[in-house]
């Protein structure tokens, strides 16, 4: 339990500080900019109490806030995808897989499932971040590249964490 | 009231997520109005100490570059110190210690208007709607809000919330800001902001029909807003057009300022700002 509390505690921090470091740096192509920290929420174990995730998840995008200066932006489109996260779970898997598995990595569920589990949850987020930081459908077109992209960035580097770092 | 009970703790889940979202989607909007809590911002100690450690590490790199565009600076500044003397013959030499004692930066009532410091940037954006820039200079080195931020004498924001230690500049690749400027070939001015699509472009708007106007014209600050000298170069005309069904240009402005890369940063302070402010308040609250 302790031994839990820690390794979420420091996925938490070293989610966070791999953001505003380095990947709230990142621009590419004027519209790309990956938003990585979502990796926290993904990583949490199946049996979170939903009252839990949606507290976790806030707490998350508070801190995001905080670094950037966007009070309120980063908070509420974690919060709605830990609201979300129980249905997109039983959207792609069966009742049977959840209840046997305590958390979801590329290790217990393999490579296909993460990454589909991954693109649900990115998509919700970054659709409802831009949107919200925007604040306007105006140039709704744009917005929407920007979306998609970032999104498939975002995917990559938390797949790709899930090799090179988070392991366990 | 024990089914009321029942009811709240079968969707307390639904309810700590409406409760939770419109506390954030709150913050989203007073953020709006500004009228944000200190807490919530980059300057706090927490994570500005933060910023302020990881990028004295990765600026290292960075300093080899930057010294050789403030050498250049100096010399291009030198030149011209040294020109505006001889033409208007107005340096004087203080016999007790032969120090060279320009005296510019004065208006006519022979006081300093523009006071200039240094800070280094320790965290800034370009990536989002609305971005800005913290500064490792607070209120202990005399930075205040208002204040306006330059680099190698190109406009780059304005200083908006202070703590002890740091500052947050509200960048001008913040949608929300808007800056006078003008053209500087014949001083007609509009007003200019940033449409969030591009962070090499900002728009200049409200310039009527009839200015000449021609790509490459260099626009600079008109000095209406006292947060900024009148002339620094903010950058040149790239592309305008006549919009549909408006009186005024639509003006494209590439900056002359490199976001991307900001390493030293020129804070400006203008003594009379305050006067200034109180005077225009007057005008504000009598209608």
């Amino acid at each position: 339990m302790v031994i839990n509390l820690a390794k979420y505690l420091l996925i938490f921090v070293v989610a966070v500080l791999l953001q505003v470091l380095i990947f709230n740096n990142l621009l590419i192509a004027r519209v790309i900019s990956p938003f990585f920290y979502l990796l926290f929420i993904l990583l949490l174990p199946i049996d979170t109490p939903r009252s839990l995730l949606l507290f976790l998840s806030f707490a998350l995008g508070l801190t995001i806030d905080i670094f950037t200066n966007t009070p309120g932006v980063h908070a509420s489109a974690t919060l709605l995808t830990g609201f979300l996260r129980p249905g997109i779970l039983g959207l792609i898997s069966s009742r049977e897989t959840l209840e046997s598995v305590i958390a979801p990595r590329v290790q217990n569920m393999g490579i296909q499932w993460f990454a589909t589990y991954a693109t649900f949850m990115v998509i919700t987020h970054h659709l409802f971040l831009f949107f919200i930081e925007a604040f306007t459908f105006q140039g709704f077109l744009i917005t929407l590249l920007r979306v998609v992209l970032s999104s498939v960035l975002s995917v990559v580097l938390i797949l790709l964490s899930q090799f090179l770092i988070f392991r366990k | 009231m024990k089914n009321l009970f029942r009811l709240i703790y079968r969707y307390h889940v639904v309810f700590l997520f409406v409760l939770l979202e419109t506390l954030s989607l709150s913050m989203v909007v007073t953020y709006n109005n500004y009228q944000r809590a200190v807490f919530f911002d980059s300057s706090n100690f927490f994570s500005g100490t933060l910023f302020e450690k990881f990028s004295s590490f990765s600026q290292v790199f960075e300093f080899k570059q930057v010294n050789t565009k403030l050498a250049e600076e100096n010399i291009v500044l030198r030149t011209a110190l040294h020109q505006f003397l001889l033409k208007t013959n107005r340096g004087t030499y203080k016999s007790s210690d032969s120090i060279y004692l320009p005296r510019i930066a004065r208006d006519s009532s022979q006081k300093v208007v523009y006071r200039f410091t240094t800070a280094r940037v320790i965290n800034n954006s370009i990536n989002q709607q609305h971005n800005f820039i913290t500064l490792n200079k607070g209120r202990r080195d005399g930075v205040k809000p208002d204040m306006g931020v330059i680099a190698n004498g190109q406009v780059i924001g304005m200083v908006f919330d202070v703590s002890e230690n740091f500052s947050t500049v509200i960048s001008m690749l913040n949608s929300r800001w808007k800056i006078s400027a003008k053209i500087k070939r014949n001083d007609y001015f509009g007003s200019l902001s940033w449409d969030g699509k591009d962070y090499r472009r900002v728009q200049l708007n409200e310039m009527p029909y009839h200015v000449p106007i021609q790509n490459g014209d260099t626009v600079v600050t008109t000095g209406y807003s006292s947060s900024f000298p009148e002339g620094l170069v903010i950058g040149t005309v790239s592309d305008f057009s006549i919009g549909t069904g408006s009186n005024f240009y639509k003006i494209e402005v590439m900056l002359a300022a490199d976001f991307k890369n900001l390493v030293i940063v020129g804070l400006v302070e203008n003594k009379q700002l305050y006067e200034i402010k109180q005077l225009e308040s007057l005008n504000k609250n009598g209608n």
